[in-house]
């Protein structure tokens, strides 16, 4: 196993050094293992029962067939290209999303008029599961790129909505005084202090919004016909029982989740809230 | 009447009048023909369906063959989710082995495992089941799991001080104390669920269920049978947000003093 060689590698080269070094890194060695050792267990379960032939291979592939496709497939090129694709159309649909969400949600906690008109809109269409309404985006504007794009959009946006309008109604009525009362003009008050002030809020309502979107954009791929995705990769490799290569799939759609919940949102809130002190780190 | 009463009755005319006005705007476009009325029915031809459709019992079939599968399947989300995320706080070996899993499994979204599920277990109720069960599992297991941990340490150092002991501890301070977070992710997983089951049904189509009739619709382009199902979507959905799982919280938690209420 090269990876545990060159852990070996690595702690022998601390152990040479200092002391405390030495014992941090068998510390972290610790904590790899132990994060491992789930993951070999089940993947032994996983490979035991594949190879003892209880399913056909056909349906149950092993680690080895997964693995193999998941090379073959990158460097042909197919898995790439349907990973573009897929995250094309979420950044589109979110983009979207986030620019009317932030609008309208804005707007909504700024003025009692907007909140009176909007509220009652948002909170019949939100309750509904967002892919309720795809059928009707395929009817009305046919399968493919437009209604996934538009249907993501219209899905993600109401957390956005929903948590910005909570936002900026929940800046510290104080702060708003205490900035009038030094001067603040209309637009200053809404860079510098309310929009400062309901961050916290936006950000989870962007977080929540883009996962939403990342799970329904899945089934929209498999349902809306588009040419090229990961929902459709998976959706279409089920006719021709080409499990390992929906295992490859479904794995690349774990970890594109994985990154935009735990790098993209986590380095957003480091980098504004958190050093702001409004919110403690999550780590 | 106060100011605040006053302002309280302008917005919900305000908000009367917003709905209204959106009702007269999509009853006019789709009277004028501008768009095909099959893509764009009249309110008044989608209130006939739902009628229709309730009154010869199809939609409570379809209503009902949906809420099975995610009753089921939620039910099966807790028991799972449940004691694990319980055991996951309790005991540490547990969660050692336990946390990596669900974190690297959690990200995934419930319908890409559908075209699986279908390849394993066949096209209607199971795998639809197991999806409902697979999207619900996680924020049950993650919130009782964080709710057990977030218990105040002072209560158990407390209650062990006036001679509590471990049984005791477990159902008198630890559940009660992690109850607002289990409701919390209880209510997540319905969430989940339901729209998982909305999802599952369109793709693993089998011949009964509200995701089923709207997909099944489109064929037909019957687009007031879908707008009827989505009420009915809708509507069940805020039954069980605001009815089942806001009685649940006011019987328990609210009354215990743990949580306020939120306005309205």
């Amino acid at each position: 196993m090269p990876a545990g060689a060159m852990q070996d590698a690595a702690t022998i080269a601390v152990t040479g050094g200092r002391l405390p070094q030495a014992s941090a890194g068998r510390e972290r060695l610790r904590l790899i293992m132990r994060n491992a050792f789930p993951f070999l267990v089940v993947g032994a379960i996983w490979e035991a029962i594949a190879r003892y032939g209880i399913f056909p291979r056909k349906l149950f592939p092993t680690l080895e067939d997964v693995a193999r496709s998941f090379v073959e497939l990158t460097i042909s090129g197919i898995l790439p290209h349907h990973t573009i694709y897929t995250v094309i159309r979420l950044l589109t649909g979110f983009g979207l999303a986030a620019i009317i969400g932030l609008t309208i949600g804005v707007l909504m906690g700024r003025t009692r008029r907007a909140e009176d008109i909007c509220l009652p809109l948002v909170s019949i269409l939100a309750p509904i599961p967002g892919l309720a309404y795809t059928p009707l985006f395929l009817l009305w504007f046919g399968p493919g790129e437009v209604s996934a794009v538009l249907l993501v959009a219209f899905v993600s946006s109401f957390p956005i909505i929903y948590n910005s309008w909570t936002g900026v109604k929940a800046v510290k009525e104080i702060w708003l005084r205490s900035a009038q009362s030094m001067g603040a003009d209309k637009r200053r008050m809404f860079r510098h202090v309310i929009l400062p002030g309901a961050l916290p809020y936006i950000l989870t309502g962007l977080r929540l919004g883009l996962a939403q979107a990342w799970r329904i954009l899945v089934a929209v791929e498999m349902l809306a016909a588009v040419p090229w995705g990961l929902g459709w990769l998976i959706f279409g490799a089920r006719e021709f029982l080409n499990t390992d290569a929906m295992m490859a799939g479904v794995t690349v759609i774990a970890v594109i989740g994985l990154l935009l919940e735990k790098y993209v949102f986590q380095m957003l809130e480091n980098y504004t809230v958190v050093r702001w002190g409004m919110v403690e780190s999550m780590e | 009447m106060t100011p605040d009463q006053a302002q309280h009755r302008r917005s919900i005319v305000r908000g009367a009048v917003t709905l209204m006005i959106a009702a007269a705007l999509y009853e006019g476009v789709s009277y004028s023909g501008f768009f095909p009325q099959v893509l764009l029915p009249t309110i008044q031809s989608i209130v006939s369906t739902l009628y229709d459709m309730l009154a010869d019992g199809t939609m409570f079939e379809h209503a009902g063959a949906t809420l099975y599968r995610v009753l089921f399947g939620f039910a099966l989300a807790i028991t799972l989710g449940l004691p694990l995320g319980i055991l996951m706080a309790r005991f540490k070996p547990v969660e050692n082995f336990f946390l990596p899993l669900v974190s690297a499994l959690m990200p995934i979204p419930s319908f890409s495992l559908v075209p699986l599920f279908m390849l394993w277990f066949g096209i209607g109720n199971l795998t639809t089941i197991l999806v409902v069960f697979y999207a619900a599992t996680f924020p049950m297991l993650f919130n009782t799991w964080s709710g057990v941990r977030s218990v105040n340490p002072l209560w158990l150092r407390a209650a062990g001080a006036m001679g509590a002991d471990e049984k005791k501890l477990f159902w008198k301070v630890i559940i009660p104390g992690a109850f607002p977070f289990i409701i919390t992710g209880m209510r997540q997983a319905f969430l989940r669920s339901w729209i998982a089951v909305v999802g599952a049904e369109m793709i693993a189509a089998s011949d009964w269920g509200l995701g089923w009739v709207i997909f099944d619709a489109k064929e037909f382009l019957e687009a007031n049978v879908m707008m009827a199902s989505i009420v009915v979507i809708g509507f069940i959905g805020f039954v069980f947000e605001r009815l089942v799982f806001g009685s649940i919280e006011k019987a328990t938690v609210q009354r215990w003093g743990m949580v306020r209420m939120a306005k309205g």
